[in-house]
């Protein structure tokens, strides 16, 4: 189900916490919502689950607004701090939310039985929710949002609360869901984003501020392509000399003159992989190490929203 | 099945699961037995088959204990979260009240099915009325019905059960006998607004056993004020 956000606003006071929001979200893809706290991330997930009203803009989801339409039934949600009712054991409270989302009595109990295979709740599944650890309680959240085969899943922060190994399995199956649903979600992680959304939002105080894959939006960020080179030759000085002479070449740092690195930074849309190559070929030095340098994430995330 | 009616039961079920249901059902017999056949103008003191003494009892103990099962409503769902949880799922703010509402009267409907026994024993022991019995306890679940809605109107507007708790008294106090005293210290116009708010005249005359469509409008539409008002204030929210 595609997902329109068109010209989104909505203000607490005089605080607007989400301001002139638009982007898409299609069918099969996993949208990665960044921002720091207070960015106006869980307003807008609120918003198009249906808790928040919409005041400016709009949301289409399938070309129908959520103003007009209910679509409750096509979106499953893991609100912020996953709220579970603890005095129920999980059997119940699946049932119960499966009731709630309209899944017919006689699929509820074959519902339940694939969640809690999906989510690893099968030992625990007698037990009552607040027996049970974060990391549980979290899976609790998933196969609640889950339970009735939603076309639209939205996340707010799904792995907060688990071990290393539970991250993996949680990224794996929001990954294998991505593939015929949409999901959206928030987290303050940034590997997890890269590890499992195709497509990036960086929102800062309400405002949208980047939108696209890891790889564009380092390579905006980025500009000038840097590399990390090992070169062993008989003069350094010569290596040196002879870098700063190729078209390409911007800039070249010594980095560790006895053992021949250098850092090199290329004229803006060029690339000197080639140039560099050739010309140790050429002098018969020998090329060890070449090093694509990537811009991290946290630095592209910082200087967005850092002001 | 319809939002209404499970919401409803996964309240009851909570009740039964942490023993507020118990405790009610215990006490409320417990108070309302002791206060019916052994203590002050009991049943035998009064030596007459009927259960007037009863109703009078109750009229007290369920003014007090129903703010104490109201209270949790929506404060809590309001307190844990879970009120969001419950919001994003195919149900509206009406449904959710409805279905609050329905479990704590199903609960008040059970507390009041356990005094049947006294039915059955004054009746077997003397010449009792039918008609006047039956009405009393239909307005026992009407004056319920009121109570009810302004617990949880009380419960959904606060995140403290306690705070909760002591507002349903509070409002519950004006309707129970405060309009009443207030309509004798006035006169005219404004004595006859106080009678008609009073809920304590209209519960007589019911559990007199006159039934007058007055009476029940009255009980219908303060308790479907009360659920307005709560669904208003959740929708608030945003």
């Amino acid at each position: 189900m595609d997902i329109v956000i068109d010209k989104l606003s909505k203000s607490y006071g005089f605080q607007k916490a989400v301001d002139d929001i638009s982007f898409k979200v299609k069918t099969g893809e996993i949208l990665g919502f960044l921002g720091p706290n207070g960015a106006g991330k869980t307003t807008t997930m609120k918003m198009i689950t249906g808790y928040l009203d919409i005041e400016e803009g709009d949301i289409l989801m399938n070309g129908q607004s959520l103003k007009t339409h209910d679509m409750k039934q096509s979106i499953g949600y893991l609100p912020e701090h996953n709220p579970l009712y603890l005095d129920m054991p999980v059997v119940d409270y699946l049932h119960f939310c499966a009731a709630l989302q309209h899944v017919a009595a006689s699929e509820i109990d074959a519902r339940i039985k694939k969640m809690v295979k999906l989510t690893g709740l099968d030992v625990e599944k007698h037990k009552k929710i607040g027996e049970l650890s974060k990391g549980y309680r979290q899976r609790v959240g998933l196969a609640q949002a889950m339970i009735h085969d939603p076309e639209v899943l939205v996340l707010d922060e799904p792995t907060t609360g688990l071990d290393p190994n539970q991250i993996v399995e949680i990224r794996e199956l929001i990954r294998q869901l991505g593939r015929e649903k949409t999901v959206i979600l928030s987290t303050h992680i940034l590997p997890e984003v890269e590890a499992t959304c195709d497509r990036i939002l960086i929102i800062n105080r309400g405002k949208i501020v980047a939108d696209g894959t890891a790889d564009s939006l380092r390579k905006q960020a980025q500009g000038k392509q840097v590399l990390r080179v090992r070169i062993m030759a008989p003069s350094y000085q010569d290596v040196f000399e002879q870098l700063k002479q190729l078209r390409s070449v911007g800039s070249v740092d010594v980095v560790d003159r006895e053992q021949g690195r250098f850092e090199i930074q290329s004229v803006s849309n060029m690339q000197s992989n080639e140039s560099i190559f050739k010309l140790c070929v050429d002098r018969g030095w020998i090329l060890t190490e070449m090093i694509p340098f990537e811009t991290k994430l946290e630095d592209i995330f910082r200087e967005l929203t850092m002001n | 099945m319809n939002a209404v009616w499970i919401i409803a039961k996964r309240e009851l079920n909570s009740f039964f699961d942490s023993l507020v249901a118990y405790i009610m059902l215990i006490a409320f017999l417990g108070f309302s037995g002791f206060f019916t056949w052994l203590f002050g103008s009991d049943i035998f003191l009064v030596k007459e088959a009927s259960l007037q003494v009863f109703f009078g009892v109750a009229f007290w103990t369920l003014f007090f204990f129903i703010p104490a099962i109201t209270m949790r409503q929506l404060a809590e769902e309001k307190k844990t979260g879970t009120l969001e949880m419950l919001l994003t799922k195919s149900i509206n703010n009406r449904q959710l009240v409805m279905g609050k509402w329905l479990a704590c009267f199903l609960l008040v409907v059970i507390a009041l099915a356990f005094t049947i026994p006294y039915y059955i024993t004054v009746a077997s022991i003397g010449d009792i009325d039918h008609g006047a019995t039956i009405s009393g306890y239909l307005a026992l679940l009407l004056m319920s019905a009121v109570y009810i809605s302004i617990g949880i109107f009380a419960s959904s507007i606060t995140n403290n059960q306690i705070v909760a708790f002591l507002l349903a008294l509070l409002i519950g106090i004006f309707f129970h006998f405060l309009f009443g005293i207030l309509a004798g210290g006035t006169s005219g116009w404004i004595s006859e607004i106080f009678s008609t708010l009073s809920l304590n005249n209209h519960f007589e005359s019911i559990s007199r056993g006159v039934l007058d469509s007055k009476d029940l409008i009255y009980f219908i539409s303060i308790s479907l004020f009360g659920i307005f008002l709560s669904e208003y204030m959740i929708a608030k929210r945003k």
